[in-house]
């Protein structure tokens, strides 16, 4: 099956050298990163994460969110999912290649990554994330691999792999539950400290996953002759519909704890998130734009589709805006406020503001663009084995 | 658990009884592993119960007297950035710290109020890890590289484990930890060949002066600070101890008690 990505038109091959050149880019940054340290990133003593964390907590979701896929279609017998089932499990692996490369690109001293092995430490949330992260990428590669071996060869799959397709289920919800423990059961971050940040790491998974994996379909629908059927993506952003319902009812119910209590650890990062915190006699605001541009756009991501559910007409453009839109408004709420906005303001009650470098933004672009071409890898081979069933 | 920790405290008593006409400095070590004089020590307090809790040791601050010798905190400061060969960064993104100044209102965020008294609103506070009794940096810690040594409850380092994740960072409720942005041995100002300098990559913090402690030499910012009384230092279980002492006489104050992690560091305010 590999050999099928040897094979693709020009708009195939300037994609992947396009993503080839900010791979390269990513590298030579990272190579910098290596010989200095971590302080070519715009993080500090305050601010201890950045963009590689937060990058790599809105990935695990993205890769729960292939889970959307799975479970209609192999506990609900959900027929319309069949053609694209395999899509969120590439997705999966492709998204967890890409939290692991996170993950190493923001360790102080990476070749002692194997320590967490060596002296594993189960009081450690990191400990069991890394467990389940690895879990659930083998589980992805086991079981897509697998069903489109059968596929192409047109035989029904083995039975065996069906225990590892219902195991990866409560294991995508693990993956990002873990990932969400890694912030809530910190005393003294007020921010990441509530029960509802795992439920609201899901809702915003189920919705962020499925968004672009819709994206994914509608170029390969328009570049490689592949249509995934209006029925399912129509039930698609059905899901992404309701999931982002949900994340933002969280998101408000977060906003109302704070502002009706009006306890200040409460208040004070939604306030630097949204409103600009002031401190000192400096009002602190780097990512209200952020914030408001990610409300926005799930509004309008939200309308969008409700529109097109009201009134009954699908158009494919439609859902690639609504779906762009509400795709960017999670990545903006989890992947940089989330992370960003619990570190402010410090312990101290201090507020240090972070804003990444470029060569940072160089290793985060480079590890996206990997990410994305081992995706292209996957969907050509997935897309490519549909081709010669059909033909 | 309270009987258990009564019946320590007693056995803990009796063991101190026994070092009496010691020098002082063997209550304040008084641990196998930190101080020879010490073994007797153990012995007697040998009990299943003992083994576990030991020595706690802690610190009590006294800003009253700081404010009253405001040189006083930075002679402190000096010393421990001296002795552990502390990197100087000139700016805040890099800086390591282990003990430093910070008005009262940063210390204490959750104790600020608006009529408070004239030092709090003027004299810097001595800020520094509180060795904590439920660390959650240890508990967050995927390595170990931050542990609690058992002999006398400091929360100390391993710098050679470190993977540099710095989830204890994000972990600690007091801003107590810094990370070596990059190499810190061209910011360090005079070096101490005693004490090992850090790699770039590794996180680091007070570790209670846990070399200087195997030698029976105090804390070096209590040695500058003791004098004065500003500095107390000693074996928290131990209800003869000079530490306990003061506890027991002074109306203390902890770092955000409410997060549970029961600091081992105490202010008179
Ligand atoms: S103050 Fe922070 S670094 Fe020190 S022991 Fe407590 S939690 Fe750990
Ligand atoms: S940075 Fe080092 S000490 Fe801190 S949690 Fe990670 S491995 Fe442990
Ligand atoms: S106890 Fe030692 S390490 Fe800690 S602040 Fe004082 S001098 Fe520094």
């Amino acid at each position: 099956m590999i050999e099928k990505v040897l094979k693709g038109k020009s708009t195939y091959w300037m994609w992947l050298a396009v993503l080839g050149t900010f791979i390269a880019i990513g590298a030579a940054c990272y190579v910098r990163q290596y010989m200095f340290g971590l302080g070519l990133t715009g993080m500090s003593r305050d601010v201890s994460w950045g963009l590689y964390i937060s990058q790599f907590t809105f990935l695990v979701g993205v890769a729960a969110g292939g889970l959307m896929l799975v479970l209609p279609y192999y506990v609900h017998d959900y027929k319309a999912f069949g053609k694209i089932t395999i899509l969120g499990e590439f997705l999966a692996i492709s998204a967890l290649i890409m939290c692991l490369m996170f993950i190493m690109a923001d360790l102080g001293q990476p070749l002692r990554g194997l320590n967490v092995i060596f002296f594993a430490t189960p009081h450690s949330m990191l400990f069991w994330d890394m467990c389940v992260l690895w879990g659930y990428l083998l589980l992805n590669c086991l079981c897509g691999w697998v069903i489109l071996t059968a596929e192409r060869k047109q035989v029904h799959p083995p039975k065996w792999i069906y225990i590892f397709v219902y195991i990866s289920i409560p294991f995508a919800v693990s993956i990002h539950t873990v990932t969400a423990m890694l912030y809530c059961g910190l005393p003294g971050r007020h921010f990441w400290l509530s029960a509802i940040i795992a439920p609201r790491f899901l809702a915003s998974a189920f919705a962020a996953g499925p968004s672009l994996i819709v994206l994914a379909c509608l170029v390969m629908r328009k570049f490689a002759n592949f249509d995934a059927g209006k029925e399912a993506i129509q039930k698609l952003t059905t899901i992404i519909m309701y999931a982002a319902i949900i994340n933002t009812f969280f998101f408000l119910l977060e906003f109302f704890v704070g502002y009706y209590s009006e306890m200040p650890g409460h208040m004070h990062s939604l306030e630097y998130l949204f409103f600009g915190l002031e401190h000192d006699g400096h009002v602190y605001n780097n990512l209200v734009p952020f914030m408001w541009g990610a409300t926005l756009f799930s509004f309008t991501g939200l309308g969008i589709l409700a529109y097109m559910k009201i009134s009954k007409v699908f158009d494919y453009r439609l859902v690639g805006v609504a779906a762009t839109l509400i795709f960017f408004s999670l990545w903006a709420d989890k992947g940089l406020g989330f992370v960003f906005g619990g570190f402010v303001p410090n312990p101290l009650n201090e507020v240090t503001e972070y804003i990444p470098t470029a060569n940072e933004l160089g290793i985060t672009i480079g590890i996206w663009a990997t990410g994305f071409f081992i995706l292209t890898l996957l969907y050509k081979i997935a897309v490519g084995v549909e081709h010669e069933i059909e033909s | 658990m309270d009987t258990k920790r009564r019946k320590f405290l007693k056995i803990a008593g009796a063991a101190a009884l026994a070092g009496i006409g010691a020098p002082a400095i063997v209550k304040l070590t008084s641990s196998a592993a930190i101080a020879s004089e010490a073994v007797q020590h153990e012995t007697a307090a040998h009990g299943e119960v003992a083994a576990a809790t030991g020595v706690r040791l802690g610190m009590v601050i006294d800003m009253r007297k700081f404010a009253e010798q405001p040189e006083l905190l930075d002679q402190a400061i000096a010393a421990c950035n001296k002795v552990h060969n502390i990197p100087h960064f000139p700016d805040r993104k890099n800086e390591i710290k282990w003990i430093w100044k910070a008005p009262y209102a940063n210390v204490f965020p959750e104790l600020e109020s608006i009529h408070k008294s004239e030092m709090a609103k003027k004299a810097p506070f001595a800020v520094l890890c509180n060795h904590c009794d439920n660390p959650s940096c240890v508990k967050a810690c995927p390595t170990k590289a931050t542990f609690v040594q058992p002999e006398n409850g400091i929360v100390a380092m391993d710098f050679h484990r470190c993977i540099g994740c710095r989830f204890c960072m994000a972990a600690c409720p007091y801003g107590a930890r810094s990370f070596n942005w990059q190499d810190p041995r061209p910011f360090i100002d005079t070096y101490n060949a005693e004490f090992p300098t850090r790699m770039r990559g590794v996180v680091e913090k007070c570790n209670f002066c846990g070399e200087r402690l195997a030698l029976g030499l105090e804390p070096a910012c209590v040695e500058v600070a003791k004098s004065a009384g500003a500095m107390v230092f000693g074996d928290l279980n131990d209800p003869d101890s000079e530490i306990r002492k003061v506890l027991d006489k002074e109306f203390t104050i902890q770092r955000n008690p409410a997060a549970g992690t029961k600091p081992s560091v105490y202010y008179i305010v």
